[in-house]
């Protein structure tokens, strides 16, 4: 890690911490905002880029070489997200929970 | 290997106990000592993915009850422990490059700061958990959530036990997220205690590398509880 150069791992640092702080800022304006149903998916959009800068740049998975450290991360993003997709589509396609006129008025309107 | 390169092992050793007797070089005992925190932090992933589950599971049955609940929870102080937290992330990154680089003030400065974003961030943690014992939003037996209204139908009222559900998993995950703090915090006392003890050169840092790791992950945590958690239904 000492090989790369000194100077541009504090650029990039200090450019990370920037647009995690931005990212942070938008998130909270854009949830004042009536976006409907975007409002969620931008929120965890953002979410989702702001954890991966963290983890590329500030967890060094950027310059990881080692092939069965890339397999651990995907691997576990992986197993999280058959956790939740599967469930989710588990619940999404039961019964529900009240009238569907009522359930379709709860949901989106 | 030829004697002479066994003999020089042994005369590192004595100048560097670190470098362990089961490892070839020390690049790969310090590949191998990141490779175990990133398995702990696997487990870590399904421990809190269980928990954001069963809160995607309930905020989808309940959806208007958890948008009235997060209403109640003050997002200005979210955004802030956010922003605290990125912060923290940042100095923990600037004091490993300056273990790299020798900057000993540098990377003593920056462990002490990581710290006090911590407690900074542990801080708000309480007045938010204050506010919630004060309105009587801790779940169990003196909860109450009447009449408040569904954010955007407000003719309606919320259902009090959904509300409870939403009160639940917060304290639950963000109670969690704190422990995960405070553990974090112990870590990086001794992390600054070996840092102002001189263990750490540019050719040796591995346990600041680490305790990082386990830092940057509790702020990957806290980046998706925030939107989840505050941001539900905010649009008036």
């Amino acid at each position: 890690m000492a090989d790369h150069s000194k100077s541009s791992p504090l650029r990039t640092y200090f450019g990370v911490w920037i647009a995690l702080l931005v990212g942070t800022f938008v998130t909270y304006e854009a949830a004042f905002i009536d976006l409907g149903r975007y409002n969620a998916i931008v929120a965890l959009t953002i979410a989702t880029i702001k954890a991966l800068i963290v983890a590329l740049f500030f967890m060094h998975l950027r310059h990881a070489h080692e092939r069965l450290l890339k397999l651990v991360v995907i691997a576990t993003v992986f197993f999280l997200f058959i956790l939740i997709a599967l469930s989710m589509a588990d619940y999404g396609t039961r019964d529900m929970p009240v009238a569907p006129a009522a359930f379709a008025i709860l949901r989106w309107s | 290997m030829s004697d002479s390169t066994v003999v020089g092992l042994h005369h590192e050793e004595q100048h560097r106990p670190e470098k362990l007797h089961h490892f070839a070089e020390p690049e790969q005992q310090r590949d191998a000592a990141s490779f175990g925190m990133w398995i702990f932090l696997a487990t870590e992933v399904m421990f809190f993915g269980g928990l954001f589950l069963a809160y995607l599971i309930y905020r989808r049955l309940y959806f208007p009850d958890f948008g009235a609940a997060s209403k109640s929870i003050n997002a200005t102080l979210g955004a802030t422990n956010t922003a605290v937290l990125i912060c923290s992330s940042l100095t923990v990154v600037l004091a490993i490059w300056g273990a790299q680089t020798a900057r000993r003030s540098l990377m003593i400065g920056s462990l002490v700061l990581t710290m006090l974003f911590g407690l900074v961030f542990l801080g708000i943690k309480g007045v938010e958990y204050k506010d919630k014992f004060d309105e009587h939003h801790v779940p169990g037996a003196s909860f109450s959530f009447d009449h408040v209204p569904i954010p955007s139908h407000p003719d309606q009222y919320a259902n009090p036990r959904h509300a409870e559900i939403f009160f639940a998993l917060y304290f639950i995950m963000t109670g969690l997220h704190a422990l995960h703090m405070v553990i974090g915090l112990g870590i990086f006392t001794w992390l600054l205690f070996m840092a102002w003890k001189g263990r750490f050169t540019p050719e040796y840092h591995t346990p600041l590398e680490v305790g990082g790791l386990y830092w940057h992950f509790v702020d990957i945590v806290w980046i998706y509880l925030f939107p989840l958690l505050y941001l539900i239904d905010r649009h008036p």
